[in-house]
């Protein structure tokens, strides 16, 4: 194929761009089998969030390091927010700071959802089941999970920073029986990006979300309200909980809870931590 | 059991008279494991596939007025392929379609229960077996069930089929029962409702949604078949080529235009067509089109020791043979994209020289 090397020279950015869109249009990039599409990735969802996560919310990575540059690992966050801009923003981060993508998982009214599903896919997002998180896994992903769920992202701002149940724990499972590491994260600043005080109910089941969130600027500014606004943002990578030893724990449910409670605790205390870091949530 | 040089006997192929059963009958003929070919088919075979099935034996027979005719064959190994993926019209639509697939299947497996020379099962399944509901995995393993009855009348019937495989098998330990679930079949010279959707220049797709389609090669499809009949592979496997792609991203590939409808309006579609008997968008293709279909081919790849060609290679191949009316062939891309750049070569020269 000489369609790139034809083309007159200079490998200036118009040049590199008529390129990428002529590949977008023939078709020519790959997906993988979950429907990620690393090059719209890397070249559209991630700069469009990276002005957010660096300047709008002025994101501060703790513990980088602690991420592993290769092999499966499963990544435990706190969820909130009201619309999960927390699980967009430490995917950059991750993306940032280890080159590798977090693959994340979904409540299921995401990929009911018509255009949010097709982002999802696109964005390496696939279904909280342990069939998609242990396929993950075993292929060497990092795999980003919020198991507080929608209880988590859809609380009142005055429940914020306390951690919702952690389901039956069937994200610890899915790690024990693969062998990843369990990395703990505490991200500080998503609840009070949309500070939610109430819910229309009837709207929510009209449009077959979870809620629809009133807040103190929506729906009353209309689409000005939809404007997160700019809390400061720390995101603490705690220390990975090997597993390897325990594989044979994943079929005792006990074992697992209590896993999957240690793990909680661990992001609960750090976020009190955070929190005591940052006096002043809307502060530089 | 086990050995892959014992005769596979006399074998009985339904179907026959439709692409995929006259060709898996003249790959069987031509194969010296098989002593005998014998092809079931209601109707005969049309003036293509008639060359295939030369040294075939032929019995015009209904599966759905099926008695003892297998084991008056003395066959030793049936492959089902009589099963039907869309309705024709012309046929008799889908209450025909419906009769043959679950009653022919049931009747043809009653057949089979009565032969006690009978040895070897192979149906031909479809990766429909897993439905489609926004809860599923995004990859089906074998062991995956239905979370919904589907809406789509192929798929009921594809559950219907294995129901009843499910019962032989219980009731005949003996035979080795091999139920393929095939992929939607691609290639240069494949022609099902999927295949013509690609060749149209302006295609329909869902608002909102771009499912993960998997395909798999005819060519390969038929060596899989050919492989379950004269080798010992009990279980049930995925039929499908590795990895995915984007229904969007097919489209592209094969130079075509997307055209998004809101899903309501091509379920009401669908079900006015079904409704009349009219060909139409079925709701088979609908819920592949919100929700996509992905097998893991793990086990086919391991039991078989055949690894068929990717997804994207049989689409490749498909479009090789079919580039047709393709509004966005990648020639024209390139080509617009090179006068683009000339265009500017000219506005830079311009400016350089005035």
């Amino acid at each position: 194929m000489s369609g790139s090397t034809a083309a007159p020279a200079g490998g200036d950015r118009v040049t590199a761009a008529l390129a990428w869109l002529r590949r977008r249009l023939t078709g020519e990039y790959e997906v993988d089998e979950f429907g990620f599409d690393p090059d719209l990735a890397q070249r559209v969802f991630l700069p469009t969030l990276r002005p957010l996560y660096r300047h709008w919310f002025r994101t501060e990575l703790i513990g980088a390091d602690r991420l592993p540059a290769r092999g499966p690992a499963l990544v435990v966050a706190n969820h909130s927010g009201t619309v999960a801009l927390d699980a967009l923003m430490l995917a950059v981060g991750v993306h940032d700071a280890t080159g590798r993508h977090l693959r994340l998982l979904g409540a299921d009214f995401v990929f009911r959802t018509p255009v949010v599903s097709e982002l999802a896919r696109k964005a390496g997002v696939t279904l909280a089941c342990h069939a998609d998180a242990e396929r993950l896994l075993r292929s060497g992903q990092l795999v980003g999970v919020f198991p507080e769920g929608v209880k988590g992202v859809g609380k009142l701002y005055r429940d914020r920073y306390r951690l919702q149940r952690f389901g039956r724990g069937g994200f610890v499972a899915a790690a024990l029986r693969t062998g990843s590491p369990i990395v703990p994260v505490a991200i500080v600043g998503a609840e009070e990006i949309y500070p939610r005080i109430g819910d229309i109910r009837p709207l929510a089941r009209l449009l077959g979300i979870p809620y629809f969130p009133v807040t103190p600027a929506f729906p009353w500014l209309g689409p000005l309200g939809l404007i997160p606004l700019p809390s400061k943002w720390l995101i603490e990578i705690g220390e990975p909980i090997d597993t390897r030893e325990r594989t044979g724990d994943a079929d005792d449910p006990l074992l697992v809870f209590n896993l999957a409670d240690q793990v909680r605790e661990t992001i609960q205390q750090a976020l009190h931590r955070l929190l005591r870091q940052r006096p002043d949530p809307f502060g530089w | 059991m086990g050995s892959g040089h014992q005769s596979a006997g006399v074998v009985v192929v339904t179907g026959v008279s439709r692409y995929l059963g006259a060709h898996v009958a003249e790959r069987l003929r031509a194969d010296p494991r098989v002593a005998h070919v014998i092809g079931l088919d209601a109707a005969p075979p049309p003036a293509d596939l008639a060359p295939l099935l030369d040294g075939v034996e032929l019995v015009h027979v209904d599966l759905t007025r099926l008695t003892t005719v297998i084991d008056h064959l003395a066959a030793q190994t049936v492959v089902h392929l009589g099963v039907i993926t869309a309705p024709d019209p012309s046929a008799g639509g889908r209450a025909a379609m419906k009769e043959q697939n679950v009653i022919g299947t049931m009747r043809l497996l009653a057949a089979c229960q009565q032969a006690p020379r009978l040895r070897k099962l192979v149906v031909r399944s479809s990766t429909a077996a897993y439905g489609a509901s926004f809860r599923d995995p995004a990859v089906f393993t074998e062991d995956a069930e239905p979370l919904e009855v589907p809406r789509g009348g192929f798929a009921r019937d594809i559950l219907d089929i294995e129901g009843y495989v499910r019962g032989f098998r219980r009731r005949r330990t003996d035979v080795t029962t091999t139920v393929l679930r095939l992929a939607p079949l691609i290639g240069s010279a494949a022609d099902t409702t999927l295949t013509r959707y690609f060749t149209q220049p302006v295609v329909p797709t869902v608002l909102g949604r771009d499912p993960r389609l998997q395909f798999i090669h005819v060519d390969d499809a038929l060596d899989i078949l050919h492989r379950a009949v004269v080798e010992d592979h009990p279980g049930t496997y995925n039929v499908a080529g590795a990895g995915a792609l984007t229904l969007s991203q097919a489209i592209r590939r094969a130079g075509r235009i997307a055209v998004p409808v809101p899903e309501q309006a091509l379920s009401a579609v669908a079900a006015t067509a079904r409704r009349f008997g009219r060909q139409g968008p079925a709701f088979d293709q609908l819920d592949l089109f919100v929700h996509g279909r992905v097998v893991d081919t793990g086990r086919l790849v391991t039991e078989f020791g055949v690894t068929p060609r990717t997804t994207a290679e049989a689409f490749a191949d498909f479009l090789r043979a079919n580039r047709g009316r393709a509004p966005l062939a990648r020639g024209r891309v390139l080509a617009a994209e090179r006068a683009l750049l000339t265009v500017r070569e000219r506005i830079r020269s311009a400016r350089g020289t005035g």
